[in-house]
């Protein structure tokens, strides 16, 4: 290997991805976008749920629950005394559910007779109605044992469910989003940037016209990924800096860890977009197909938003094919939990795998190609 | 006048079907058309979901008595969870967590039974993956409803039934909860915005990479005249492809259709509408088809996210709340998800239909603006 060759090769193409306005597009653009959705704009942790309630009991005993409600950080409560003010905003979407406290409920409560609370919810976004079921009961049940202990001195509950949210405590989404998100903006780049470019040379002949100099196949593989490398652990680098510093995630891992990992993940990610490079020789399908297989998959498929535990059987399985699962895990693993040496080496090991296999066939298929 | 109309009429049509066969005659265009949609169809209804099942979990019993079994019997008895470890001991918790080879563990303490028994409080540990705090969550609420419930069993058998209250919870509109019924409707709205996107900033991009929109710009057509022959085809597909999601997702997924016809329709159109003066104007500033397909894609990944579909806008920092106005994603959500889960009205339709039309007043005519300044 020569390495003059080489530097002028990864020279001209770093020239390349300067003066590509797609390049900029991807590489720079779309990170940024993203980082931001992810750190503004998606969030899963719904503390200000809109909530009507409804007290048809004027007993001044539902007071304390009345207050529960309006007390609690989840809830955004809206007080009407009759049902039928909220059906109109539940139906709007501008109310997530209702409460209603039912007349006669203290005097139930008091005679120990089948007192009721009744909680609606707005079943057309699922994950939001269980969370106001959640919510609502956790203040029903906070509530009902204080009255129980002032009344009775005694505990109303003999069992109590403690639950720890070990490395999130403050359960935010954020927290394991934005580490997912280096994934999804280092496929962009590995994947769909590097398969465009490369689509491109096919498709203009500069590539049979490289292939045919002296100089050597691997020189001008290596000459296309070197640029590209930089280019995706500079963006996973930015990426570091604003999850730590502009979004404040716990990085509890260590950098040399991040660092091999990303690596590791990274050159899968290229092995990838060389092999949709050269098997469609076109920037138009070559594009379609990084999307189809490393995009869609790295948002959809690797546990990013999505549990896989919940997809159906067959996609279960599927995910497996896919590097960005092992590497979300990873991320969010290195970011929130720290070095955890068995997962980190399996997924890595996981993802060379997958890798190599990217490689062996874009290997085949060049030397093909020029038969 | 009226001429002059007709004759303007009959020039938009021809360019119309100019358009329209260019689009399926290409092998890539009808690639585009086709594979992409359905593809994504079935993965987002199958993958995207925050639906909580199949949940493995691990729990360290150190208590050998009767109650934690009563529990454990309820626990393997429910649907959430299909892998169930038991441990045996303390130091065995944190690797199963931080490996991810469950999502919770509980434990229960040696003097669980005992305590219970003496009539004392007693208390469960749950650990839980912060890693995965969605899901977690309802796991967490899940698993309290089951250890309530037996409390409260306990409780009534011995005879007091104070402080017994019920909870009735009702979802309306989707009663089991189904994930489905959520992303099925979405999807009518994400596809088809994907689809007139594609074709709008297509058009004239690969009329300028071809060199033929200097030939369409020195043809009698005038620019308006371009934009509404490269507006209607992006309109009449995307509609289409949008009635085919609704049709799959009513006739195959078999999630409720329970509003107007014609309203969807409508809705539908105006949608189409406000994104296709984006398309075009993404379309206007592209210089190759290549850029034009990048650009769609940029402003489809913060149109999709920031909708209310991947999570509430009200989640939101208000600035980006009031930002998400401009999107016509969030309005077109709250609309389709009303018309095929909870028989909405014309006048909720209607709150949330305007604003597309302003949407479609204001970036069609900024597409045509780009390219009669192109022209000169």
């Amino acid at each position: 290997m020569n390495v003059s060759i080489l530097t002028a090769l990864i020279r001209k193409e770093s020239l390349q991805i300067i003066r590509d306005p797609s390049a900029i597009l991807i590489a720079l653009v779309m990170p940024l976008i993203l980082l931001f959705i992810f750190g503004y704009g998606v969030n899963l942790d719904s503390n200000r749920l809109r909530v009507g309630l409804v007290i048809e009991d004027d007993n001044i005993a539902v007071s304390g629950l009345v207050n529960g409600f309006l007390g609690s950080r989840f809830f955004a409560i809206d007080m009407a005394k009759d049902k039928r003010v909220f059906i109109k905003p539940l139906l709007a979407t501008k109310l997530r559910g209702i409460v209603i406290i039912p007349q006669n409920f203290s005097a139930n409560l008091a005679k120990q007779n089948n007192a009721a609370i009744q909680v609606i919810t707005d079943g057309s976004e699922p994950n939001i109605a269980a969370f106001v079921y959640n919510y609502s009961r956790g203040v029903i049940d906070l509530w009902l044992s204080q009255q129980y202990q002032q009344q009775s001195g005694m505990a109303l509950k003999n069992i109590e469910l403690q639950p720890r949210y070990w490395y999130n405590p403050e359960l935010k989404s954020r927290n394991f989003l934005v580490p997912g998100s280096i994934a999804i903006v280092m496929t962009l780049i590995g994947t769909l940037l590097t398969a465009l470019v490369i689509a491109r040379e096919w498709e203009r002949g500069t590539m049979e016209a490289m292939l045919a100099t002296p100089v050597t196949n691997l020189e001008i593989i290596l000459g296309k990924l070197v640029p590209y490398f930089i280019l995706g652990m500079g963006s996973m680098l930015v990426c570091l800096l604003v999850a730590i510093y502009l979004f404040h995630v716990p990085f509890r891992g260590s950098f040399l860890a991040l660092g091999v990992c990303s690596a590791a993940f990274l050159i899968a990610s290229l092995g990838q977009g060389l092999l949709i490079s050269s098997v469609t020789g076109d920037q138009f399908v070559a594009s379609q197909a990084a999307i189809m297989s490393a995009f869609l998959p790295a948002f959809m498929l690797s546990g990013f938003i999505f549990e896989i535990s919940a997809m159906p059987w067959l996609l279960q399985k599927l995910t497996y094919l896919f590097i960005a699962r092992y590497f979300v895990t990873e991320l969010q693993t290195i970011f929130l939990v720290g070095n955890i040496w068995p997962l980190l080496i399996r997924s890595t090991l996981a993802i060379l795998f997958i890798g190599s296999i990217f490689f062996l066939i874009t290997a085949k298929k060049t030397r093909k190609r020029l038969e | 006048m009226m001429a002059e109309m007709m004759l303007r009429a009959k020039r938009i049509f021809s360019l119309v079907i100019k358009e329209m066969l260019t689009l399926f005659r290409d092998p890539k265009g009808r690639f585009v058309l086709i594979s992409p949609p359905l593809v994504q169809l079935f993965l987002f209804a199958y993958a995207a979901t925050l639906d909580v099942k199949n949940v493995s979990m691990a729990i360290y019993n150190e208590d050998r008595g009767f109650h934690s079994q009563q529990i454990i019997n309820r626990i393997i008895g429910s649907s959430t969870f299909s892998h169930i470890t038991f441990i045996n001991k303390e130091s065995s918790i944190k690797p199963m967590i931080d490996e991810q080879k469950v999502m919770l563990v509980l434990h229960f303490p040696a003097d669980f039974s005992r305590k219970i028994e003496a009539r004392a409080q007693t208390r469960v540990a749950l650990l839980l993956d912060g890693r995965r705090s969605n899901a977690a969550q309802i796991v967490n609420g899940y698993l309290a409803d089951i250890i309530n419930e037996y409390d409260l069993k306990l409780q009534s058998e011995s005879g007091n039934t104070q402080g017994i209250l019920n909870i009735i919870d009702r979802n309306w509109f989707n009663q089991n909860l189904l994930y489905m019924w959520y992303t099925i409707p979405a999807l009518v709205a994400i596809l088809s915005m994907l689809i007139s996107l594609v074709i709008t900033s297509l058009s004239v991009a690969r009329e300028r990479e071809l060199g033929t929109f200097e030939q369409l710009l020195v043809s009698p057509l005038s620019p308006y005249e371009i934009l509404i022959g490269k507006t209607i085809p992006a309109i009449i597909i995307g509609m289409f492809e949008g009635g085919i999601i609704w049709a799959a997702g009513y006739f195959y997924f078999q999630v409720p259709f329970t509003g107007s016809f014609w309203l969807m329709l409508f809705v539908l159109f105006a949608f189409i509408l406000s994104t296709v003066g984006i398309g075009l104007f993404i379309s206007a500033v592209s210089k190759t088809q290549q850029q034009a397909i990048l650009g769609a894609f940029i402003f489809m990944i913060p149109a999709i996210s920031l909708s209310g579909y991947a999570s509430p806008v009200e989640n939101m920092p208000v600035w980006l709340q009031y930002a998400t106005e401009m999107n016509p994603m969030k309005h077109m959500l709250i609309s389709v998800k009303g018309l095929f889960l909870k028989d909405m009205s014309f006048g909720l339709i209607w709150q949330n239909t305007w604003p597309l039309f302003i949407i479609a007043l204001i970036t069609l005519p900024i597409a045509g603006w780009t390219f009669s300044k192109r022209k000169e």
